[in-house]
């Protein structure tokens, strides 16, 4: 496929990332060539091969529920960028 | 020697004697450090203060335990309580964690002293350190060259002596390749075998912690510290860890050593296929068996690998909003242009080119075609090693195609920086331990073979490393930088 500077514009939404005009005119191109490239793997015959997500046979790690001590909220907000009353502080949502 | 020279077992041979002291060791290191990090650029943050009390304390207590007196660098994509960790990132260029990683806490609870962080390419994306917002670090054998990456900033200071060891994380193949490029042992555990809780996540089925040191016994004394089971990593695995050093003996009589035919043809410089093809017949010479085999995907690795490790990346690096760490945008008026805008400004550009094609292979109508054909042929790479390990105990391949490059002979075009870890990715796509080791040189820059053995047969590596560094000194020669 050809990837149009409308589809790098859609896929900039799903990712949330703000791109100016010349960043959408690269990444346009960049990621053609970079889909071009992986078009290689369409050589592979690969019906019937069970996908691979993850190299280790490990599924649902339980543990116990039980309640244990978190680090203080202080120091977690700490690192938050705006902050009020104990809570993150963000520009309104609806 | 002095002692910014040695290796872990040889300052803990001196502590043991008491012929030097925690506080020495340190005060040697930053001194070296000063003299040589104008020009290498290893380091992000130091931690000198706290690292010379530290020293202080240990002395005091006069008992030297597995790592206690040792100085070490992180990967600045370690978390370190109390100590900012960038991942060579604007987006993280504040952010001081609460909390250390797994691996992390293990070293610092032997009483490993930490030096210092080190630079990487952004968020790991990258096989060159150039892609760190920072500033590149330079390849200590030769200033010009890139150190490799994206643990380029662990890989020269290793090999420029500013520390004896430091930690690394490789999705595909971020600590073998500037082992390689830089001289030093590079070794990269089984998926799951070392906690990755605490380390920023690139892509989560892929990373892996692992360490880079003077030689092979360093390694395996500090993969023996960090390895096994974290309740706070629900993929770690619940196995016993071997007593690595165990398998240091010299001898590799009867193993049967594999090389794939694709690790050694055009695409890989022939000065580097002629080395390892020598190594070889010096390990058939130590009376192991060495055979040609084929891995006949290995040339869909890369492409599937692109697209699994852009999906993961863009998923995990979702959590860069603006709102609980990192940069925040304060102009936007709602809450979507602050994501958007954040991210904007906080990522650079190879991390927002990973997350967009990471988000395209993983949106609605490209699933299939994309990232689920990627997982099939994950599978096909995973099942090409299984076939050779049912008759072999070990792969030996180069671990690049060509010895350290130019800083910014590559960077205007993200393909070609890629294909520096052609050889070194599929090992991540199919979750095998891998190691990098100095075996010779070309253009006076280091040529790094790379061993690859079964799920969770680090010994293997261990006990073959060994065997080839105790019949070779490529391991011992350092570069030689001007002292300022």
């Amino acid at each position: 496929m050809a990837f149009t500077i409308k589809d790098v514009e859609h896929v900039a939404q799903l990712a949330r990332l703000e791109l100016n005009e010349a960043e959408k005119q690269v990444f346009a191109e960049q990621l053609n060539s970079i889909l071009e490239y992986v078009e290689r793997l369409n050589e592979l015959p690969i019906n019937g091969i069970e996908p691979l997500a993850h190299i280790l046979p490990v599924y649902n790690v339980f543990r116990a529920d039980e309640i244990q001590p978190g680090p203080p909220r202080e120091e977690i907000l700490a690192n938050a960028p705006l902050v009020e009353d104990g809570q993150y502080k963000v520009p309104k949502i609806m | 020697m002095e002692l910014h020279q040695l290796t872990i077992h040889e300052l803990q041979e001196l502590l043991r004697r008491q012929e030097t002291s925690a506080l020495e060791i340190t005060r040697a290191i930053f001194a070296r450090i000063r003299a040589v990090d104008g020009q290498v650029r290893a380091f992000i943050t130091l931690t000198e203060e706290e690292a010379l009390s530290q020293a202080r304390e240990i002395d005091k207590q006069g008992e030297y335990g597995r790592i206690a007196g040792i100085p070490l660098g992180l990967k600045d994509n370690f978390c370190t309580r109390g100590v900012k960790t960038t991942c060579s990132s604007r987006m993280l260029e504040n952010f001081v964690p609460i909390y250390d990683s797994t691996a992390a806490g293990k070293l610092f609870a032997e009483k490993g002293i930490l030096a210092g962080k080190l630079n990487l390419d952004e968020f790991a994306m990258g096989s060159s350190t150039e892609l760190s917002t920072f500033f590149p670090t330079c390849n200590p054998w030769d200033l010009t060259r890139v150190p490799g990456g994206s643990s380029g900033g662990s890989a020269a200071a290793v090999a420029a002596d500013e520390v004896p060891f430091a930690l690394g994380s490789d999705t595909g193949g971020s600590i073998r390749q500037p082992a390689a490029f830089c001289g030093v042992v590079g070794f990269k555990p089984t998926y799951g075998r070392v906690s990755r809780w605490g380390v920023v996540s690139y892509a989560s089925s892929l990373d892996q912690v692992g360490t880079i040191a003077k030689d092979v016994r360093d390694c395996a004394l500090v993969m023996n510290i960090i390895s096994g089971k974290d309740p706070l990593d629900s993929t770690s695995v619940d196995l016993p860890v071997p007593d690595y050093a165990a398998s240091l003996d010299g001898s590799v009589k009867g193993m049967k050593i594999a090389y794939p035919r694709e690790y050694f043809k055009s695409g890989v410089d022939t000065n580097i296929q002629d080395t390892v093809k020598k190594a070889l017949r010096k390990y058939e010479e130590m009376g192991a068996i060495v055979e040609e085999v084929s891995l006949p995907h290995s040339e869909y690795a890369l492409p599937a690998y692109y697209l699994v490790s852009t999906a993961e990346a863009s998923a995990n690096l979702a959590c860069y909003d603006g709102v609980r760490y990192g940069l925040r945008d304060f102009e936007a008026d709602n809450v979507i242009d602050m994501f958007s805008r954040s991210r904007a400004e906080g990522f650079g550009d190879e991390v927002k080119r990973r997350i967009m094609l990471g988000s395209f292979a993983l949106s609605s109508g490209y699933y299939d075609a994309y990232y689920l054909k990627a997982l099939k042929v994950r599978r096909l790479i995973a099942d090409d090693f299984s076939k050779v390990f049912a008759d072999f105990d070990l792969i030996v391949s180069p671990t690049t195609p060509t010895v350290a490059f130019k800083i910014g002979e590559q960077i205007d075009d993200p393909l070609t920086l890629s294909m520096n870890d052609i050889l070194t990715v599929p090992i991540n796509m199919a979750g095998l331990p891998a190691m990098s080791i100095p075996c010779g040189f070309h253009e006076g820059m280091p040529i790094g073979m790379q061993l690859i053995g079964p799920a969770f047969a680090e010994n293997t590596l261990f006990k073959a490393a060994f065997a080839f560094e105790q019949n070779t000194d490529f391991h011992s020669l350092r570069p030689a930088l001007e002292v300022k």
